[in-house]
């Protein structure tokens, strides 16, 4: 019992518990919608990573949601919602395409440049929200959710700007290959490339049936990044005063509305990354009108939820949720359940996080019941 | 003590525990009908846990409960009030723009026919009570519009008015000036003579030498005994509470005045509802020398500290420290000038409570190269200096470097905060209410501190809604009323009642 007790007291256990949660209350909404879960839920899993085609194509998936995620995870420990992640990783987009199809250098300039852009997009979103609450004291949460419309609109008009529009599409040119983050985007496909992969059919699959990119690679080390700043640097230490107690802050002498812009700046960089690496690591490398969101911010907000708000925990919420959009896909074409269970399990496991403060309480009740059993 | 209709209450054996924490461990209380009853220990030590559970808030998880010689279980306030109990808490609670009559019958409304308010009666009502007990308040003045005395009036006139004979006040004096002290203490009195018995819970020695006929001391949830107030000493008050000596009155040397640190000349600022408060401070403060400043609350004390730590615009006048003016600068500005502050309120502004000690215990200096080079942070090093804060603060429980602050009680959490302003040897510390909430024991620690200080050649600023520790610690006494400093004392050329009633606005500048 102590070893439990004492286990639930650990940051993550309420993430774990959660997660169980959700597959067993999928579990139960499966077997009385006439599924077998087990069967199910190995479709889920098999399609998660069946094949080294299913692995790669949820680590290409859990790129944006492991930044955006992480980004909203930072920005909640500095006090700060930031629910503009969604718009953030548009602009992101927006402004890696116009760099994109605009400029055409050589790889070694062509694909930082982009990267720069889209990052630099969504930090200037991000520091704006930021500003209008420093400045004017203007909510971030209305502040964001009126951007993430600019900047949905703003890429509409930017897909039907004759320079980048695409004729008889409703999308724009793609960026020029130089920008591409692809692994060896040019010799997979080359004869000899081709040649050379037949003979390990698993390396085949990944590399040429999928965009598999150098992005995940630059989101976990993001994601470290940020936690190595929040823990070990003077910057971070000020955001967490700032997160935590904002008056105390204030007195010590610490500018707050500084770091408020910087955090936010910082979150909104993140989600443009995601926006970015979006654009040259995956097909069609390009943007394209939208009719809503596509979710890559929102799905972030979920994701920083199941870590508990931490970078690190992040990398793996990122992957889960990957996986579990991506392996849905396969229960509903294997046992006809429709992939809505998904979000099921999803909402769940997201509702049950925001409960998790019932979690310590627990290993209280359980430490006291002991205790009782132990005095009578 | 043996179970008799002589006594209001008798708790005998209560034993009440949060999770592990035993919070009650077998406490008795006697309460004689007719008298004057205080409750006193240290904070943390229960008293307001028993008086909860006779309140019905609490359920005891042992011990037997009589009222006037019969046994009652009291599961809810309502059950209490019924059995003729009321409490008037610390905190007032009262509606602001309701008048005296409205706040009075409030969840007592006197209805007439059809359950309409029948307000006419109810007045009647409440003037009868007022009348009966000489409790003078206006039944028709608004809340707001009336003193924090007179506020209190009214929260006991709440109890008498749902019947109560026992009254528990609960930490009553805390927000009053001396002369409402007085006039509460004349109050209790009366009501005893018309029959009510009254329990007070406070842990000020003076007021129960001065009011209470007997006094029980409860020690970290152990009960101490009841003493017979007349049969006793403010001192054997005091070393039963805390359990062993304690040096009620300041040592300190004569202070050596040196030059000034602090000179606050003719300073306006406005409070958040844009409503002038200090209008036109002005104050000196040397080196080597406390000066207290005594007032009630809301005169002007927070926002002028809060022009010094830059926290609030002036509108005019000058601040200067060392020759400096800092008078709408930054908060960092005031501390690179070699200003410190131990805030009033040590979880609002004085602690990042989910931070650790070490974390808190470099607050303001984090940013320097001895805590890690460049732009990183080194935790090592910041717990290495807590540690030594600890050690030398004895700050307990010991090694709580790693702790969250949160996890400490009051006087540690107040300790982490002194160790921090005070290892950057200030050129002038301010306090405000350093001492609020805390024991005998950590009060002693404050003002040895606050001396310690002063010695080594610091300015001292010392703001307190307290007047017995402005009294006792300062050099110099300054009293503020209404945003301005109306009178200036060197320590033992003023008493008490004089400082009062200039606190009160009375007197001449």
């Amino acid at each position: 019992m102590k070893t439990i007790v004492k286990l639930l007291r650990k940051p993550i256990a309420a993430s774990i518990l959660a997660i169980a949660v959700g597959f067993l209350i999928a579990a139960i909404v499966l077997a009385i919608a006439g599924y077998a879960p087990g069967p199910s839920f190995a479709a889920l899993f098999n399609g998660m990573i069946g094949k080294p085609k299913y692995i790669s194509n949820v680590v290409i998936k859990a790129t944006p949601l492991i930044l955006t995620g992480t980004a909203v995870a930072f920005a909640f420990k500095t006090g700060l919602f930031n629910i503009g992640a969604e718009g953030q990783y548009v602009t992101g987009t927006i402004c890696a395409a116009i760099v994109g199809i605009s400029c055409d250098f050589p790889p070694v300039l062509q694909v930082p440049l982009v990267i720069l852009a889209g990052t630099l997009g969504g930090a200037a979103c991000g520091a704006l929200v930021g500003w209008l609450k420093a400045k004017f004291g203007i909510n971030e949460v209305i502040t964001s959710i009126m951007l993430n419309w600019i900047s949905l609109y703003a890429c509409n008009f930017v897909v039907n700007v004759p320079a980048f529009h695409q004729p008889e599409s409703t999308s724009t040119y793609a960026v020029n290959p130089s920008s591409y983050t692809m692994i060896l985007p040019k010799w997979k496909l080359s004869e000899e490339g081709l040649a050379t992969l037949k003979g390990t059919p698993w390396l085949y699959e990944v590399l040429v049936k999928t965009d598999v990119n150098v992005g995940i690679l630059i989101a976990v080390a993001c994601a470290i990044l940020i936690a190595v700043l929040l823990k070990r640097t003077k910057m971070g230490y000020e955001m967490r005063a700032v997160g935590l107690n904002r008056e105390a802050a204030q007195f010590a002498g610490i500018n707050v509305n500084r770091n408020i812009v910087t955090c936010m700046l910082i979150s909104g960089a993140l989600c443009g990354l995601a926006g970015a690496l979006a654009v040259t690591g995956l097909e069609p490398h390009n943007i394209s009108t939208l009719a809503a969101f596509e979710n890559n911010g929102f799905n972030g907000l979920s994701v920083a939820f199941i870590a508990g708000s931490s970078p690190i925990g992040c990398i793996f919420a990122g992957f889960l949720f990957s996986g579990l959009i991506y392996g849905g896909q396969s229960v509903q074409q294997v046992m006809g359940a429709p992939s809505d269970i998904i979000n099921i399990m999803i909402g769940t496991i997201v509702f049950l996080m925001a409960l998790s403060q019932v979690v310590p309480m627990v290993a209280d009740w359980l430490e006291r019941r002991e205790k009782g059993v132990a005095n009578a | 003590m043996e179970v008799s209709p002589e006594y209001a209450v008798q708790m005998h054996g209560i034993v009440k525990t949060f999770g592990s924490f035993r919070a009650l461990d077998g406490v008795d209380l006697d309460v004689r009908k007719q008298s004057i009853h205080a409750i006193l220990g240290e904070n943390g030590a229960g008293k307001s846990t028993l008086m909860n559970v006779l309140y019905g808030l609490y359920q005891a998880d042992g011990g037997e409960l009589f009222l006037n010689g019969e046994k009652v279980s009291i599961n809810s306030p309502t059950e209490a009030i019924k059995h003729g109990i009321g409490m008037v808490h610390q905190h007032f609670m009262l509606v602001e723009n309701f008048t005296v009559t409205e706040n009075i019958v409030l969840g007592e409304e006197v209805c007439g026919t059809a359950g309409v308010l029948d307000m006419a009666k109810a007045r009647q009502e409440v003037v009868k009570i007022v009348e009966e007990y000489g409790l003078e308040v206006d039944p028709d003045a608004l809340i707001e519009d009336i003193t924090v005395g007179m506020q209190q009036r009214v929260e006991i006139l709440k109890a008498l008015y749902r019947g109560a004979d026992t009254l528990i006040l609960d930490e009553p004096t805390a927000v009053l000036t001396p002369q409402e002290i007085g006039q509460l203490i004349k109050i209790m009195r009366d009501l005893v003579s018309k029959g009510k018995t009254i329990i007070i819970i406070t842990h000020k020695l003076k007021e129960i030498m001065s009011s209470a006929d007997e006094c029980t001391i409860i020690r970290r949830g152990r009960y101490m005994g009841t003493v017979d107030v007349a049969q006793t000493n403010e001192a054997e008050l005091a070393s039963k509470m805390v359990g062993r000596h304690v040096n009620l009155h300041v040592e300190k040397s004569p202070s050596r005045p040196g030059e000034t640190v602090l000179s606050i000349r003719d300073l306006h600022v406005k409070d958040d509802r844009g409503i002038e408060v200090v209008k036109g401070l002005s104050l000196d403060v040397h080196a080597g020398e406390i000066v207290g400043i005594a007032g009630i609350d809301g005169n002007g004390q927070r926002e002028f500290v809060d022009a010094i730590d830059n926290l609030v615009h002036a509108e005019s006048g000058t601040i200067e420290v060392k020759g400096k003016q800092i008078q709408n600068t930054t908060p960092r500005n005031t501390i690179e000038t070699g200003v410190a502050t131990v805030p009033s309120d040590r979880h609002r502004w004085g602690l990042v409570l989910p931070f650790s000690v070490a974390e808190n215990s470099v607050l303001e200096r984090h940013n320097e190269e001895r805590f890690g080079k460049g732009i990183m942070l080194d935790l090592a090093k910041v717990e290495e200096f807590a540690r030594g804060l600890i050690e030398e603060y004895d700050i307990r429980p010991e090694g709580c470097e790693s702790q969250p602050a949160a996890g400490l009680s009051g006087g540690n959490q107040q300790k982490v905060i002194i160790a921090r302003e005070v290892s950057g040897e200030p050129d002038l510390l301010v306090a405000v209410q350093p001492t609020r909430g805390l024991d005998v024991g950590a009060i002693e620690f404050v003002h040895k501190s606050l001396i310690r200080e002063r010695d080594r050649g610091a300015a001292i600023l010392l703001v307190s809604l307290e007047l017995d520790e402005v009294m006792d610690v300062s050099d110099t006494i300054a009293v503020i009323h209404d945003g301005q400093i109306v009178g200036s004392f060197e320590q033992g050329t003023v008493t008490e009642e004089q400082i009062g009633l200039l606190m009160a606005g009375g007197g001449s500048k």
